[in-house]
């Protein structure tokens, strides 16, 4: 008879799962990459993202400055010239989590994002963009005075 | 957190020019606090923008996204008046939203 409860109780909560999740879910239309986020190497990163072998691509532009003073927060601006571009991703390579930002575009966004982002120190960044299928990729070197990361 | 977001929207032909400012310490977990003790990572993971109810825009976030985040996108295909709605949640579960008109 304990058993059974117990099974019924699983069962239950089970259920109470698979209830609330899609429900979560339905508002995102991707999920959070925790493996690609969670990465801390950009080697380690870009194979989660599934861009390892992302094709340079001159039709990535860049706004960022090449000295910042306050690496907590550096303005950064990206655009995709790209035809179908799906989303743009910023990474930073020697930050503690390199993947720093993703951007997904759809129903007329154009496919842009400016936001301030931090660099641990001087490092390159990389900017990632998915269109039709394929990974191409820009990459900017940031010289930073004060690192804002702690 | 009424008050965690302030947007913007401008249009440029027919571009509407969104820029938004939300609050929120986005906490790398890597920061001391005065007693030396590690602050826990708080951060905003998914952030969404919709006009008049269709996504336009998702972007996933780090800890590496600055403190008091600025935000800015484009969604071509805009009038005066078209409703930009924004939400974000954090890897803490709260969230917040904010919604405005297009101005000329």
């Amino acid at each position: 008879m304990k058993a059974k409860r117990r099974t019924i109780l699983k069962a239950a909560v089970a259920a109470a799962a698979a209830l609330t999740l899609p429900m979560s879910r339905s508002t995102q239309a991707a999920e959070w990459n925790k493996g690609a986020f969670g990465a801390t190497s950009i080697a380690d990163a870009l194979k989660h993202m599934g861009a390892a072998n992302a094709v340079p691509s001159k039709d990535i532009l860049i706004k960022v400055p090449d000295v910042a003073e306050n690496g907590a927060a550096v303005p950064i601006e990206v655009t995709s010239n790209i035809p179908n571009t799906q989303s743009i991703a910023i990474l930073v390579d020697k930050n503690p989590f390199p993947l720093l930002a993703s951007f997904g575009f759809s129903n007329g966004a154009e496919p842009y994002a400016s936001t301030r982002v931090k660099f641990a120190g001087s490092s390159d960044m990389r900017v990632i963009v998915a269109a039709g299928g394929r990974h191409y990729v820009a990459v900017r070197e940031v010289k930073v005075v004060a690192g804002g990361c702690g | 957190m009424a008050e965690s977001i302030k947007i913007r929207a401008t249009l440029q032909g027919d571009v509407a020019d969104v820029r938004m400012l939300v609050n929120h310490p986005m906490e790398t977990g890597q920061r001391k606090n005065e007693r030396g003790e590690l602050v826990a990572p708080h951060f905003i993971t998914v952030i969404t923008a919709a006009h008049n109810g269709r996504t336009v825009m998702e972007a996933h976030w780090s800890q590496g996204v600055a403190r008091n985040p600025p935000l800015g996108f484009r969604v071509r295909g805009a009038k005066v008046g078209d409703k930009i709605a924004v939400s974000w949640i954090d890897n803490k579960g709260a969230s917040g939203s904010a919604e405005t008109a297009v101005g000329g």
